[in-house]
């Protein structure tokens, strides 16, 4: 069983220079109240691994806002003017990664694969000074996983085993980033007792998951 | 009737009944206003759903349902829910049918570019990378030309988005099919000629005898 964090604490488990991989596409299916409290409490030098910036003031978008990041590999950053302002002032790198192939790195780095072969890039930008792999006479790029050592996840449910459901598009990345940190904090809208979740629904086992955050107020 | 309007229509005339279909932001996104009725298909939105559904009214949105440009939306009954890795797995795995794509360039091997602008615009791929190299259907829905200047071309000076060549180009001035042996024209817009075309074309165009206008 697991007790549910207050946020804050929650917060001060993650160290400035970490790496995290943040759920949520445009702000949908971010852990919200977990950004904020990393904002509050001054984070610095953050790798931030996410499908996009969201917006300023929203999401992902606020951590960039407040100066807490150094690095991003997502794979749009076209709605965030300020990360892209800070992507040529050099405040921040940015890594820009087909969204199919960002969340297979994921993946492979939490199903314990050596990397994924994809045709995607190919010809492209995205295959400079990587390795190309024939199979069958198709051509692949050899991509890499990105582990983290933080998964900050939002889900729509959780019971006191950890157990996950999701709700419409706010899945996107939050059930393959929950194997992939060293570190999962699951931040769920509500949290019911154990067995309410009937067993198919579970989308992420709570074996994956270390630390819930106590429901929203 | 205006450009948009024009493409979306004839862009609507290529959906097959019983696919699944994924329209790109913008322009794209106004085919699904022109699908006749009885065509049933299911509209795919990357960032998670199969059966993508109209706008919600005004007040009855769910913050954990929009397309992926981020705008509310609502779910088709039989819709399905999927992950990132679902998602991208569909598209590039062969089990999309189709997707419509806006372009910044198209060039006479088929290639698209629609991504990127060096030191202007350098938003990310996002989606459109595995679209283009993994649906089994390419259309790029496009005005013809950007300011007067040609869109399409001998050759993409943008960096490309696949190394693929695309089924369909549709613009308000006409259709194009890239082929092996180059980009044939099959048909004129409303009101336009096949020399007006030819002149709005950097690329080298195949016309075959008299090309037929679109019937919209």
């Amino acid at each position: 069983m697991k007790h549910a964090l207050k946020t804050q604490d929650a917060a001060d488990l993650i160290p400035d220079g970490a790496t995290l991989l943040v759920g949520g596409f445009m702000g949908v299916g971010s852990p919200h109240r977990l950004i904020d409290a990393i904002v509050a409490k001054g984070a610095r030098n953050l790798t931030i691994v996410a499908n996009d910036t969201a917006m300023p003031g929203r999401g992902i978008g606020k951590l960039v806002s407040a100066g807490c990041v150094s690095k991003i590999i997502a794979s749009h950053i076209g709605l965030n003017p300020e990360t892209q302002q800070k992507m040529i002032s050099g405040e921040i790198d940015v890594e820009l990664v087909p969204q199919g192939t960002l969340v297979e790195r994921i993946r492979a780095a939490g199903v314990g694969l050596g990397g994924i072969l994809t045709p995607t890039g190919i010809g492209t930008l995205v295959e400079d000074g990587k390795q190309k792999i024939t199979v069958d006479g198709k051509e692949y790029l050899l991509e890499t996983p990105i582990h983290g050592d933080f998964a900050l996840l939002a889900a729509y449910r959780a019971d006191y085993v950890g157990n996950l459901e999701y709700s419409l598009t706010a899945h996107n990345f939050n059930p393959i980033m929950a194997l992939a940190g060293k570190t999962v904090i699951a931040e769920p809208h509500s949290i019911v007792p154990v067995g309410m979740i009937s067993p198919d629904s579970v989308k992420t086992p709570g074996i994956l998951v270390d630390h819930l955050l106590e429901r929203a107020a | 009737m205006d450009d948009k309007e024009i493409i979306a229509r004839r862009v609507a005339q290529e959906i097959r009944p019983d696919t699944l279909v994924n329209l790109g932001i913008g322009l794209p996104s106004l085919v699904a206003n022109h699908l006749p009725k009885e065509v049933h298909v299911f509209f795919q939105a990357e960032n998670g759903v199969i059966g993508l559904g109209a706008r919600p009214p005004e007040g009855m949105e769910d913050p954990d349902l929009t397309d992926a440009g981020g705008a509310f939306v609502t779910a088709v009954p039989g819709a399905a829910s999927i992950d990132s890795a679902m998602s991208f797995g569909l598209i590039r795995g062969g089990h999309l049918d189709m997707t419509v794509l806006g372009g910044l360039q198209v060039d006479e091997r088929g290639y698209l570019a629609n991504w990127m602008i060096p030191g202007k615009m350098v938003p990310g791929m996002g989606g459109a990378m595995d679209l283009v190299a993994g649906a089994k259907q390419v259309i790029v829905a496009m005005v013809h030309t950007a300011k007067g200047r040609p869109k399409i071309l001998k050759e993409c000076t943008l960096p490309l988005t696949a190394r693929r060549r695309v089924s369909l180009i549709v613009t308000e001035m006409a259709v194009i099919e890239p082929t092996e042996d180059g980009l044939v024209l099959r048909e004129t817009g409303p009101g336009v000629s096949v020399d007006d075309i030819l002149t709005a074309t950097e690329a080298s165009l195949i016309v075959h005898g008299d090309v037929p206008a679109m019937r919209l």
